[in-house]
């Protein structure tokens, strides 16, 4: 059982404390909640670009890492489609220097041109590293257009192209903090060896004069239902063969994705998961197979994705995918190996909660979601899942007009 | 109550004040004299266990075989076949992983405490009856292969390959890498043998740490405690290191790159070396966080960059000192040019006692982090036993941290950061 208290102040800022007096550390966390998804679709790339902005200096402190640093700690951040989140960790009883660098840059940034210029630059790199310069790098932002015609989620977090991020300006960048980055856009998290009493009166005179801002509204467009199958082909400087197959699934708050999480442990959690077990290890059509979906708060996607052993037709590696998922849908699973997804989770989950910094970020995405208990209560949500429901959901889930076909295919001899 | 100065930063302990203490392990002997070192902490009911052999890729005669060797350990025995076993640990939700270094190989399992009694003796059917099958031996061969063809097409992947062999040759087990026809040339009785001499009759060495059961210590003896293990590590073979004569390369892997993957690496000597630890130092003030002169300079100011490191390798016989980074690829002459630059500057002009102070104290807090929990406690444990290190070293690493001075940094940049000391490679 992991225990936290939650307090709010008169800013509209949401902070929550963790207390673990076994660590001599301590975790700031601070969650935004904008993502890639509340982009311009004309200017995509921007929250994670965004995201690099926030360590160029703020209103009163010009540079952010040196002070961290010199107080024992260090920091990253991730953005996501969903979410931006910035964490700190360093020693527990230097823990004000993280409330006085989080806090100045929530109030307000430097908004430096040098900054920008520079960092437009590191993230053209960045996209060139992961994307462009990796045998099937661009992948998911081929997977993402295809399986979302209105959702947000069509492009990736990176950007829809290196345009988007060579074009931002510092009006841009202004609009974009005053819009999102404000006391009560944000969820704080505190966890370590600390007392709620400190981080309340800390989180009072640091965050606490900071202007509330206004609440952002998100509305976005829903992905409407799909109703056809997709396909596409893409010929790439790749070696090998590739196959990519996603459905729609729910949304993360829908009870419904835990029996989805679930069924992609059943076709792929390891060595003696279906997918490996059938098609890498008797078929050997495959060298790797993998099912997995990314967690994403609105509805998102379970994919199938695997490299064909080459000589294998596509045809007959997709043939042999389909029939694991006929089977699955005909024959559905056994209360056993329902079981054994079920403790993968529970273990899975009790290793996650080892160290402090990432009970602090579960909490607070959690949070995020509505409901911070989760982190102790989502277990049981898991262990709920029936044989039946596994049934029920495979059927929505595997229907040939709601799913979208890539073929990548080698241009290599 | 008084206005908030955000100007000012808020008074710290210095971490150089701290005093620090490597909480100790518990060690004893099962029945067969294999060493155990366990330490039992932590508010999760989860433990782990490492077995540690002297199999690593130093003792093999055919290139690949160490690593086929370590991975086909869970792939089948008499009694549970490849599916049975990973069925087996993944049921209760264990995690059995194998990985393979240069002088050991490793099992480890993850597992909840309250399932490691069913846990064990899948280690133990792994360690003393797998058969190595040829069925297995060619799935594995070839699923290698495809993820090597695939690797091939990475720069960063070819550079980190061609730099070792350059640094320490490419007969030297640090330097040696596997190509498809090495991969085609390992029999199923090469794996037989290397798992005979190394496994069954090898030397092995068990970590463990976590919330352990009371009669942990019984259950490993009852499990392991009649294995044929040896009792002293097995003597590694003798093999010198040939350097590449030519230092400089620049090579094309794919006409299309858009980034050049650059490494800058210079032969250096193992942790007993006196510098070490001071360089550890160095290396941390030059580029080893994200503070460092090459990360500022390199990507914060020019921007040429994601993210440049340079480190120390982890080896036990001996090191090097590398730098490591993917730039624009019109930019990488430039980028390999600024790295030469901060170097020079390290050689001459002494580091300003204001960012000395904030490395120690980032480093430090970084060790405080390092200590917390049983699983890293554990890690900075194996890494001093399987160096053949003591306490003193780490007590003497944070004594180092804390003390180290600007002028002998800088007689060290002299002696170690001299361009024509290193190797250097972009791979386009």
């Amino acid at each position: 059982m992991i225990q936290f208290e939650a307090f709010t102040l008169a800013n509209g800022l949401r902070v929550w404390v963790h207390q673990d007096k076994s660590t001599p550390m301590a975790v700031l966390n601070v969650l935004y909640d904008v993502g890639a998804k509340d982009e311009n679709p004309e200017k995509t790339g921007f929250a994670h670009l965004f995201e690099h902005l926030m360590f160029g200096g703020s209103k009163n402190i010009p540079v952010y890492d040196e002070p961290l640093q010199n107080a024992g700690g260090e920091n990253n951040a991730f953005t996501t489609n969903d979410l931006t989140n910035y964490y700190c960790q360093l020693p527990a009883e230097n823990i004000e220097t993280a409330f006085w660098l989080e806090s100045d840059r929530m109030l307000s940034l430097a908004f430096s041109k040098k900054s920008l210029e520079v960092q437009r630059k590191v993230v053209c790199e960045e996209f060139k590293e992961h994307y462009i310069n990796k045998p099937y790098g661009d992948v998911w932002h081929t997977l993402r257009t295809l399986a979302y015609k209105q959702h947000p989620y069509r492009w990736m977090t990176i950007g829809a192209s290196l345009k988007h991020v060579e074009d931002a300006t510092l009006e841009d960048v202004k609009a974009f903090f005053f819009k999102h980055y404000t006391p009560c856009n944000a969820i704080v998290v505190v966890a370590g060896n600390i007392d709620t009493e400190q981080i309340r009166s800390l989180s009072e005179k640091w965050f606490g004069p900071i202007p509330p801002g206004e609440k952002y509204n998100r509305n976005l467009p829903k992905e409407p239902e799909q109703t056809t199958k997709r396909f596409q082909e893409v010929k790439a400087n790749v070696p090998l063969d590739a196959l990519y197959k996603c459905w729609h699934i729910s949304s993360r708050m829908d009870q419904r994705y835990y029996t989805a999480d679930l069924i992609s442990d059943i076709l792929s959690g390891g060595g003696s998961s279906r997918l490996f077990q059938s098609l890498v290890k008797e078929k050997q059509l495959f060298s790797n197979i993998d099912c997995y979906h990314l967690g994403s708060t609105d509805a998102g996607l379970l994919t199938i994705e695997g490299k064909l052993v080459k000589g294998t037709g596509m045809k007959e590696a997709e043939a042999a995918v389909m029939e694991e998922i006929n089977k699955l849908l005909q024959e559905g699973v056994t209360e056993s190996e329902l079981e054994k997804v079920k403790n993968k989770t529970e273990s899975a989950m009790a290793f996650e909660d080892m160290s402090v910094m990432n009970r602090a970020a579960s909490i607070a995405m959690y949070a995020l979601l509505g409901d911070a208990d989760l982190i102790n209560t989502e277990l049981s949500k898991y262990q709920a899942v029936t044989v039946e429901q596994i049934r029920e959901e495979t059927k929505r889930i595997f229907r040939e007009e709601n799913c979208s076909t890539l073929h990548y295919l080698s241009n290599q001899p | 109550m008084n206005k908030l100065n955000r100007k000012e930063t808020p008074a710290i302990k210095d971490p150089i004040h701290y005093s620090f203490q490597l909480k100790p392990y518990t060690h004893y002997l099962l029945a067969n004299g294999i060493s155990v070192y366990s330490i039992h902490a932590g508010s999760q009911e989860v433990l782990q266990i490492e077995l540690v052999y002297s199999a690593g890729n130093c003792f093999e005669k055919k290139k690949g075989l160490a690593a086929a060797t370590n991975f086909l350990l869970k792939n089948g025995t008499s009694t549970l076949n490849a599916f049975q076993l990973n069925e087996a640990f993944e049921y209760y939700g264990a995690y059995c992983n194998r990985s393979c270094y240069n002088e050991t190989a490793m099992i480890s399992l993850h597992t909840l405490s309250k399932h490691v009694v069913k846990m064990l003796p899948l280690l133990k059917v792994m360690l003393s009856d797998s058969l190595f099958l040829p069925e297995e031996l060619e799935i594995y061969k070839q699923n290698s292969k495809q993820r090597l063809k695939v690797n091939k097409q990475k720069a960063d992947f070819v550079a980190t390959r061609l730099i070792d062999s350059y640094i320490y040759g490419p007969e030297h087990p640090y330097g040696v890498y596997t190509e498809p026809e090495d991969l085609d040339a390992i029999t199923v009785e090469d794996c037989r043998q290397f798992y005979n001499d190394h496994y069954l009759k090898g030397h092995c060495k068990i970590f463990v740490c976590g919330n352990l059961p009371d009669n942990m210590s019984l259950m490993l003896n009852e499990v392991f405690g009649k294995l044929q293990n040896v009792i002293s590590p097995l003597a590694l073979p003798d093999i010198q290191a040939t350097p590449a004569q030519e230092k400089k390369y620049r090579i094309e892997n794919d006409p299309k790159a858009v980034q050049g993957a650059i490494r800058i690496a210079s032969p250096f000597p193992n942790r007993h070396h006196p510098d070490f630890q001071k360089v550890i130092v160095l290396n941390t003030l030059f580029g080893g966080f994200f503070g460092s002169r090459l990360m500022s300079n390199i990507r914060e100011i020019k921007g040429y960059t994601y993210g440049i490191y340079s480190y120390l390798q982890n080896h036990l016989q001996q090191s090097a000192w590398v730098i490591s980074t993917e730039a624009g690829k019109k930019v990488c002459e430039a980028t390999i040019n600024e790295v030469y630059l901060e170097m020079k500057a390290l050689r001459e002009n002494t580091i300003e006692e204001e960012e000395l102070l904030l490395v120690r104290n980032y480093m430090l807090g970084n060790i405080l982090g390092e200590l917390d929990g049983p699983f890293h406690l554990m890690a900075k444990w194996k890494n001093i036993i399987l160096n053949n290190l003591d306490e003193n070293y780490f007590y003497d690493s944070v004594e180092t941290i804390k003390t180290v001075t600007a002028t002998e940094l800088q007689t060290l940049a002299v002696k170690y950061m001299q361009p024509e000391l290193f190797y250097e490679l972009v791979v386009y």
